[in-house]
């Protein structure tokens, strides 16, 4: 039996690795194509951020006077 | 070391799993009809995701279904040994280690649970997270090996994904996405029934209690006819809520006739008869379910289309 330089073994682990590869980068589009829609939608992306912001303090929001 | 003693050898059977063998440890078959049933329960709910919404649910719920049967591969590789159905599935032909299968199984299962969460919203991804433990723990490490009615429990594992895009996609649980549950979970027992009909040593081989090894196969066949029937209100009740209509009541009409007549047929006939033309009529009931299962999502599908309502406005159908 001949001895080749490609075994079968190093095709399949190259088919691996590659299979594993796209199928990270597909998930990769995935999350920043779902990030895109989201900011796109307007959903509520803010959170803390070690900042302060007045936006997201209670004690600074206008309270609602309900009207007569 | 691993290299050079594959070439001397030959074997192909190097313990080195390629890309499609984790594929296959997904069970692609199950997850292609889980992918068609919640991408259904998604796109005929009232509420329109983003597509990029919809495409990513539906990704993660299918991710989702394939961790699960990725962790029923890695306990069930013992039984899938002697089975001959099963017997060339990724552990048993000695191409992914069960430790492989393990940690695939539960990093899929997590991935899908969290990012479905963030995708759609948390009731999908807990619903998610329940059938995956449903499929995994309370069908495959309990029920499977320990009840006949291990089918018709763990049938709603199944049933789920439908119900998990429709959640996806409207935030609650509605009756219509109950009655597409049931339909699966009806379905379900009958379908597999008649699997075990006419791949009659495969179960007993293994020891897996199937109604046909515990009770016998006359008794299997009442089961299959008695499932049937109570199959068919559930199939018809959906035409008459939003997500059904005339078309599909028509289709529904046909394929439960059909699939009653095949299950009257079945519970008949003796199994000597059967036995002498190699299950003919218990192989065309399996396939006739897998068209019956298509054919009514499809249906609702072909609802969700303005024609459709369209059709279904004319001729005054107001439900």
């Amino acid at each position: 039996m001949t001895i080749n330089r490609d075994h079968e073994l190093h095709s399949r682990r190259w088919g691996r690795n590659l299979g594993v590869a796209l199928s990270l980068g597909a998930f990769i589009a995935l999350v920043f194509g779902l990030s895109v829609a989201k900011i796109q939608r307007g959903s509520l992306m803010q959170a803390a951020d070690h900042t302060y912001r007045a936006e997201l303090d209670p004690a600074t929001r206008t309270p609602v006077v309900p009207s007569e | 070391m691993g290299d050079i003693q594959a070439d001397i050898t030959g074997q192909s059977a190097t313990g080195e799993a390629g890309f499609g063998d984790y594929v296959q440890l997904l069970k692609p078959r199950v997850m292609s009809l889980v992918v068609f049933t919640a991408l259904v329960g998604l796109l005929v709910a009232p509420v329109s995701l983003h597509p990029i919404e919809a495409l990513a649910a539906v990704i993660f719920i299918a991710l989702g279904a394939g961790g699960s049967g990725a962790l029923n591969m890695w306990w069930d590789a013992d039984i899938d040994r002697v089975m001959t159905r099963t017997a060339r599935r990724p552990i048993p032909a000695g191409k992914v280690e069960p430790g492989e299968a393990l940690a695939i199984g539960v990093a899929l299962s997590g991935i899908s649970v969290i990012m479905l969460g963030l995708a759609a919203n948390w009731l999908a991804a807990g619903l998610l997270a329940f059938t995956i433990f449903f499929y995994a723990v309370v069908y495959s490490m309990w029920l499977k090996r320990s009840t006949p009615q291990n089918i018709v429990i763990g049938g709603a594992a199944g049933a789920f994904p439908p119900m998990i895009g429709w959640v996806a996609a409207t935030g609650s649980v509605s009756l219509e996405s109950l009655l597409m549950f049931m339909l699966i979970f009806m379905w379900t027992p009958p379908h597999f029934w008649a699997l075990a009909l006419f791949m009659k040593s495969d179960y007993s081989k293994a020891k897996v209690p199937m109604l046909t090894v515990t009770h016998g196969r006359r008794v299997t066949r009442a089961h299959i006819l008695v499932y049937t029937v109570a199959l068919v209100p559930f199939a018809l009740a959906a035409a008459f809520t939003s997500i059904g209509g005339p078309l599909y009541l028509a289709v529904s009409v046909v394929l439960n006739l059909l699939f009653l007549i095949g299950a009257w047929r079945i519970w008949r006939r003796p199994e000597a008869q059967a036995e002498a033309d190699k299950y003919r009529i218990e192989k065309r009931f399996f396939a006739l379910s897998l068209a019956y299962l298509f054919g009514h999502f499809a249906a609702f599908l072909i609802e969700a289309t303005p024609p459709a309502g369209m059709l279904a406005a004319s001729i005054g159908w107001s439900f």
